[in-house]
Parts: structure tokens; sequence; C-alpha cells
């Protein structure tokens, strides 16, 4: 499997997305700085990582939603590449359009950092398959803006359609319908709040993590 | 030929989106003695110059800036002022 890591100015779960690349499954995995116009050959997956890309200047995710790489990571994700959006990289996707609505301020204006314990709502896609049976899953989320907005029709859609993937247990931020993580309508898109890149390795606390991107690597292995 | 106008733009969340910094700051005057304050929001001022060949030309500019980046268009709303 090849995976590629985004790297914008402020992003600082880039080289955490790397190593849990590479220890859950093997991945060769390329940093990819934010000037770039074009991502490696035969990839089947684009991380755009947490952290505060830009300083979270203007908006979060606004100014690394048109840095010059996102036409590319938009291109490859038409073409059928796994792209997944963790914590800042999910503010970043929803800014750039490829997923709807938006993350704001935390219902309560703190940071809020902790483990949350998730619903695993859809089993089914390439990003989570590999829960198979497995209906919950422990992450940690680090972050201040994370409260999922949307208009309710659009949360009807996302419901309906199956692309409410992740959903907390206990809201931590005032999210919409609870909800942690979604797809886009093709399902090549995932942005999630939590970070499995936080929780791959029991030393963290929980391995619940990597069954995110074993699911990736099974859906390569499948389309190889 | 072009001349430089001065934009000014606005953005403040839209009306059905929760403001919880407006709401933070309300809290905060009412605790320092300020009970008839409402409806408090918080939004963003941003100001530039822009060379158009006329206003209308730099209007519609700022505006596209405004879709595009300087306001979120999914929780945002944005008025323009241009001198």
């Amino acid at each position: 499997m090849r995976a590629a890591v985004i790297v914008f100015p402020g992003s600082n779960c880039d080289r955490d997305c790397k190593v849990a690349l590479e220890r859950t499954t093997g991945a060769h995995v390329d940093m990819v700085w934010h000037q770039e116009t074009a991502l490696p050959d035969r990839l089947d997956l684009v991380v755009l990582p947490g952290g505060f890309a830009y300083g979270d200047y203007l908006r979060c995710g606004a100014m690394a939603a048109v840095s010059p790489v996102m036409d590319a990571v938009r291109a490859a994700a038409g073409r059928g590449v796994a792209v997944a959006g963790i914590c800042n990289g999910f503010q970043v996707l929803c800014e750039a359009g490829m997923l709807p609505g938006a993350l704001l301020r935390n219902r309560d204006l703190k940071y809020v950092c902790k483990r949350v314990e998730l619903d695993v709502v859809n089993a089914q896609t390439r990003f989570t398959a590999a829960f198979a049976g497995q209906r919950t899953a422990w992450m940690t989320v680090g972050h201040q803006e994370g409260n999922y907005f949307a208009d309710s029709e659009t949360l009807d859609r996302l419901e309906g359609e199956g692309r409410v993937v992740f959903r907390y247990r206990e809201n931590p931020n005032g999210s919409a319908r609870d909800i942690a993580g979604i797809v886009d309508e093709t399902g090549n898109v995932l942005g999630l709040m939590p970070h499995p890149d936080r929780a791959f390795e029991s030393d963290l606390g929980s391995v619940d993590g990597a069954m995110v991107f074993q699911s990736v690597l099974q859906s390569a292995l499948e389309a190889a | 030929m072009s001349s430089t106008f001065k934009a000014m733009v606005r953005v403040f969340l839209k009306a059905g989106v929760l403001d919880v910094q407006g709401k933070a700051v309300e809290q905060a005057l009412h605790g320092l003695g300020f009970p008839g304050v409402a409806d408090v929001r918080v939004g963003r001022l941003i100001q530039f110059e822009v060379a158009a060949a006329d206003a209308d030309e730099a209007r519609t500019q700022v505006e596209a800036m405004c879709r595009r980046l300087l306001a979120n268009p999914v929780i945002e709303s944005f008025e323009v002022e241009i001198a």
C-alpha cells in the first residue's frame, strides 16, 4: 500500500500519521508539502493530518483548502483514491467543499482533549470495514472547533445514505446529531474529528484507530 | 485604466448558527452590570485595497473573494462595502 500525508505549515500530526500508517499497514508513506501540485503515483490513500494549518487564520482549514496541493487531492479522490481528513484535516475537507457542512467552535468554547467512545455507525465503508462486528471504538479528540454543523436537510441526507460513519457516545463539543465522522457521496472521502493516529497501539490506550488504516489496506488489496 | 478602491468586508455567522462567542460575551456583559444586552454576535471585519476599472467591478471581485475564501457560505453571511 502507498500513502501520502499532506504537510501544511502548522500541521502537527503529520509524522504521527506516517508512523501510524507504517506500523499498522506496512504502507510506504510519502510526505507531500502543500505547495506541490502533483501527488506520487499509484496512491491508495491521502491523509490530511491534524494540527493548525496556517495557524487557523481566517477559519480553521480555510487557507489550507485553497493551497496548491488541494486540486491534486480533489482529483485523486475523483479517481477513487481514499482521502482521509483527521481533525484539522476534516476542517480542511469541509472548507474545500469535499465534504458537506462545517466545524464550528465547540459548544462550551473549550479546547477538548480526551478519550472518547464512538459508535461505529457504518462498518461497510472502505475506512471502517475492518471493524466488522465491533460496534464501538475508543479514540482521542483534541480540538476547539469540532462542533459539526450542517442544515437539517443535509443531516437527514447524511443519515439516510449511511454516510454518518462515527458518532460520539457522549457528545464532547455540541456536534449536530453527535456526528464525529462522515464520508462523501462517493465513499472515497472520510472526515473525522477523533484521531485514529493517536489510538493505534496499546501503549496509546487504544488500538481501535488501527482499524481505520487497516480498512483502507483491505480495500487496497481487494482493488489490486 | 484602473482605480484603487477600499473594500470593507463584514462576516457574521448566519442567523441559524449558534454563535458561542457571542453568547459568552453576552454573559460577560450581563456580569459587568449591563443587563439590557441581548443577541450579541461576534463577527469579523476585513479591509483591503483592490484595483478595478470601477466600483461595480471592484464589488464583483470582492464578492467572489468572499464566496471563495473570506466567508464560508455554509455558516456565514457577508456584507461588502466599496469606497
